[in-house]
């Protein structure tokens, strides 16, 4: 049997995770002076070798589809690597009819490296949504006690927006946006028309140099990553400055299995599956704070069973797992036939877009709690495999006037995508699978998960507001959804918006939450959380900026623990 | 029209020169060296020629799909066809390395050239162009496939190379240019929408 080897090291904390949680609470507990192990489950990334920037389709043999086409289901070739659906193995389950679907990418900076740099604060009222309509449950904290980790994490990622005074859609402190395209200026005109707020968005895409990183280039390559950090990625803006400390040690291809818990029921570090020997090790640490992502801590917790904590570690409340959340998604095209006249010019832009629609019928009454916000984009993009799919089904045959209608639609449409609040419920969880363990030999996930009727008609009123604003361009709205079935208003599937957050969540009652306000386990004061895991709500803000303002607080609340000898 | 853009050696340029102290960048000159090195090679290697050898399909399915492919796309007064494009090596590429596409194109040539036999007693490649036109036409469309059951499964497999057809034809440099994209490059501004057409 394979020994299992033991660092000789003690380290002040070990960090599981390096993308946004992860990379987040190493650049700040090292430059507090701690010394940080950080695990992380895939790979280095090499962003001169690894980043597909400025590359053409027609240079990669397989136009960017990956082998045998099938990388395009996983966002294809181009997107910042590592990222998929399914992972060789490394599985997980669902329950008979969930279906849910979880992203997942093994490398530094985790899926920071590809994500959509939308960079929104939680509201006030997110903070306190139970209290205003009864559902769910309150935050622990409140906006204020997290608006200034807000200011701290946008002044150093870098953020572009405007400030807008919209109660849905804090201000922040921000780099100026870039010019609206002009699919933007049609939709914006539509929205006027409408009384839909439509403004600029909110990126962690630089639109001047931020700490030595330069402003962005407009390729609107985002997704592939970027060779010149010129938008946020945790491998290139958190973990260098963590090295540069002195005080990390980066330690990949580390498939964390278990949080280690010494007799007086405190952490004492983490063991992990070397993936190049296939062998256990152990990183012995006075703390541990885990980001993995939001269900891999759950798995994790859920893993760390002791005869003190049977049911797994941190969960005396039963709470690991439960109040799953993933955005409500439902999206649709239309074609706008002003397109058409547009002059060939470069579109490209920052990677996403320049423009959104905050949720804006928080003042009235709707047929459904909370809200949702529009994303959208479209009009004169680099071809890729695919664009032109739809455009052959619909008009079918071939030859020179397909060819020549391909031309002149190229660019005419834009497509919506709306993310919206889902409410927590009992049948949205995950669980250990008691049948299956990866290649590991860790037990895997199974998931629960269900859509309740609030969310079923919030994608109602999203198809309902998309056709509006493209009817109100003069376009014409191409998007059928059936109102029942598997996909009722175009709704995906759970996790297919990937923002699951939740298994982990906070609260003021040991009783019913896992963390404190600090992210801090209520039963093992040395255990922190610095991942999606531990919202308690998910509002219709992406949650990537919320996790590292988080990540950052607990970070400094755990140096102060630390200063005071409590951990 | 283009007068910010500069260079992918620019860019390449500017990210060495731009590695300044502070800088949380880590890339150094001999990477990106490496980087636009990669590029050039990976270039190269995609690059349609004229000695590709099929890996999947046989010689014969092969003219037939390269015939196909230039129909579906043709060439016209603004660029070449589908072949010039590189389309029958991506379609053979991807079909190599899958099973599901080795079925549908496979299977979906040989079902061609058995109605073509059917009717004409000929293989696609040897009827006359008026008799490729009909037996194309029937298969283009899914009405046909309402009034002639016998024809769907032709009708799916043409749909599916259409597809692939477009895919290729449409991220090639002769198909980006036809369509007049501009970008994929570096500006220092962006300049937003040019003038906003009337709906």
């Amino acid at each position: 049997m394979a020994q299992v080897v033991r660092s000789p090291k003690m380290y002040d904390v070990c960090v599981v995770g390096s993308g946004a949680g992860g990379g987040m609470a190493a650049k700040i507990l090292t430059e507090g002076g701690l010394s940080v192990a950080l695990l992380e489950a895939g790979p280095q990334v090499y962003p001169e070798k690894d980043y597909k920037m400025f590359m053409w389709p027609y240079q990669l043999p397989h136009r960017g589809v990956g082998v045998g086409g099938r990388a395009a289901e996983n966002f294809g070739e181009f997107l910042a690597p590592n990222g998929a659906w399914t992972i060789e193995g490394e599985p997980y389950t669902s329950s008979p009819g969930s279906n849910f679907q979880w992203f997942r990418s093994r490398i530094v900076g985790g899926r920071t490296n590809h994500w959509g740099r939308i960079a929104l604060r939680f509201s006030p009222v997110d903070f306190q949504s139970y209290t205003r309509d009864g559902l769910g449950t309150d935050w622990p904290i409140a906006y204020e006690d997290i608006a200034p980790y807000y200011d701290k994490v946008e002044s150093y990622i870098g953020v572009f927006g405007t400030k807008e005074n919209v109660s849905s859609a804090p201000d922040g402190v921000f780099l100026p946006p870039p010019k609206p395209r002009c699919t933007e200026l049609i939709v914006k005109k539509a929205c006027d028309k409408l009384n839909i707020i439509c403004i600029p968005s909110r990126m962690a895409i630089l639109t001047k140099s931020v700490n030595g990183r330069l402003p962005c280039h407009y390729c609107g390559q985002c997704g592939r990553g970027c060779t010149t950090a010129s938008n946020f990625s945790s491998s290139q803006v958190l973990i260098p400055p963590a090295q540069a400390t002195g005080k990390l040690t980066l330690i990949t291809g580390a498939m964390a299995r278990e949080v280690l818990v010494g007799a007086d029921g405190k952490a004492r570090g983490v063991s992990y599956i070397d993936k190049a020997t296939h062998s256990e090790k152990r990183i012995a640490a006075r703390a541990v704070v885990l980001a993995a992502s939001a269900c891999e801590s759950a798995r994790l917790l859920l893993n760390s069973k002791s005869p003190t904590f049977s049911d797994g570690l941190a969960n005396s409340s039963g709470a690991v797992g439960r109040y799953l959340m993933d955005s409500v998604g439902s999206s649709g095209q239309g074609y706008f036939p002003q397109l058409e006249k547009m002059p060939p010019h470069n579109h490209d832009g920052t990677g996403g877009m320049h423009m959104y629609m905050p949720w804006w019928k928080f003042d009235r009454q709707n047929d459904f709690p909370r809200g949702y916000h529009i994303e959208f984009g479209g009009g004169r993009d680099m071809p890729g495999v695919g664009m032109f799919s739809q455009l052959c089904y619909d008009r079918e045959g071939y030859g020179t006037q397909l060819k020549a209608t391909a031309r002149r639609l190229y660019g005419t449409t834009i497509g919506f995508a709306g993310r919206g609040e889902m409410i927590p419920n009992a049948d949205t969880y995950c669980e250990i699978d008691r049948n299956i363990v990866d290649e590991w030999g860790i037990p895997v996930l199974r998931f629960h998960f269900k859509w309740s009727e609030y969310e079923l008609r919030q994608a109602k009123d999203m198809q309902e507001t998309f056709r509006a604003i493209v009817e109100a361009a003069g376009g014409q709205y191409l998007t059928k959804t059936a109102i029942d079935g598997q996909y009722p208003f175009g709704i995906e599937e759970g996790g297919k918006i990937i923002h699951e957050v939740g298994t982990a969540r906070m609260g003021a009652d040991p009783k019913t939450s896992v963390l404190n306000g600090y992210c801090q386990a209520h039963d093992v004061k040395n255990l922190y959380v610095t991942d999606g895991a531990s919202l308690v709500t998910n509002p219709d803000k992406n949650p990537t900026l919320t996790i590292m303002a988080l990540a950052w607080r607990a970070s400094d609340h755990l140096l102060d623990e630390a200063k005071k000898g409590n951990v | 029209m283009n007068n910010h853009s500069v260079t992918r050696r620019d860019i390449l340029r500017t990210l060495v020169v731009g590695t300044v102290a502070g800088s949380v960048l880590q890339m150094v000159p001999a990477q990106a060296a490496e980087y636009a090195h990669g590029l050039i090679e990976m270039e190269k290697a995609a690059s349609p020629s004229g000695n590709y050898v099929p890996k999947y399909f046989s010689s014969h399915q092969y003219e037939t799909l390269k015939l196909l492919c230039d129909i579906i796309v043709p060439q016209d007064k603004h660029s070449g066809g589908a072949v010039e494009a590189g389309a029958p090596e991506f379609i053979d590429l991807l079909t190599s390395e899958n099973q599901e596409y080795q079925t549908r194109f496979g299977g979906g040539l040989v079902w061609l050239d058995s109605h073509c036999a059917d009717l004409y007693d000929k293989t696609l490649l040897q009827v006359s162009p008026e008799q490729r036109t009909q037996v194309l036409d029937e298969i283009a469309y899914r009405k046909n496939g309402l009034q002639d059951a016998s024809l769907t499964q032709g009708i799916a497999f043409f749909s599916f190379l259409r597809k692939l057809t477009f895919d290729a034809f449409f991220t090639s440099k002769i198909g980006i240019d036809d369509l007049q994209y501009i970008g994929n490059t570096s500006l220092r501004e962006f300049p937003g929408c040019p003038a906003l057409p009337e709906a």
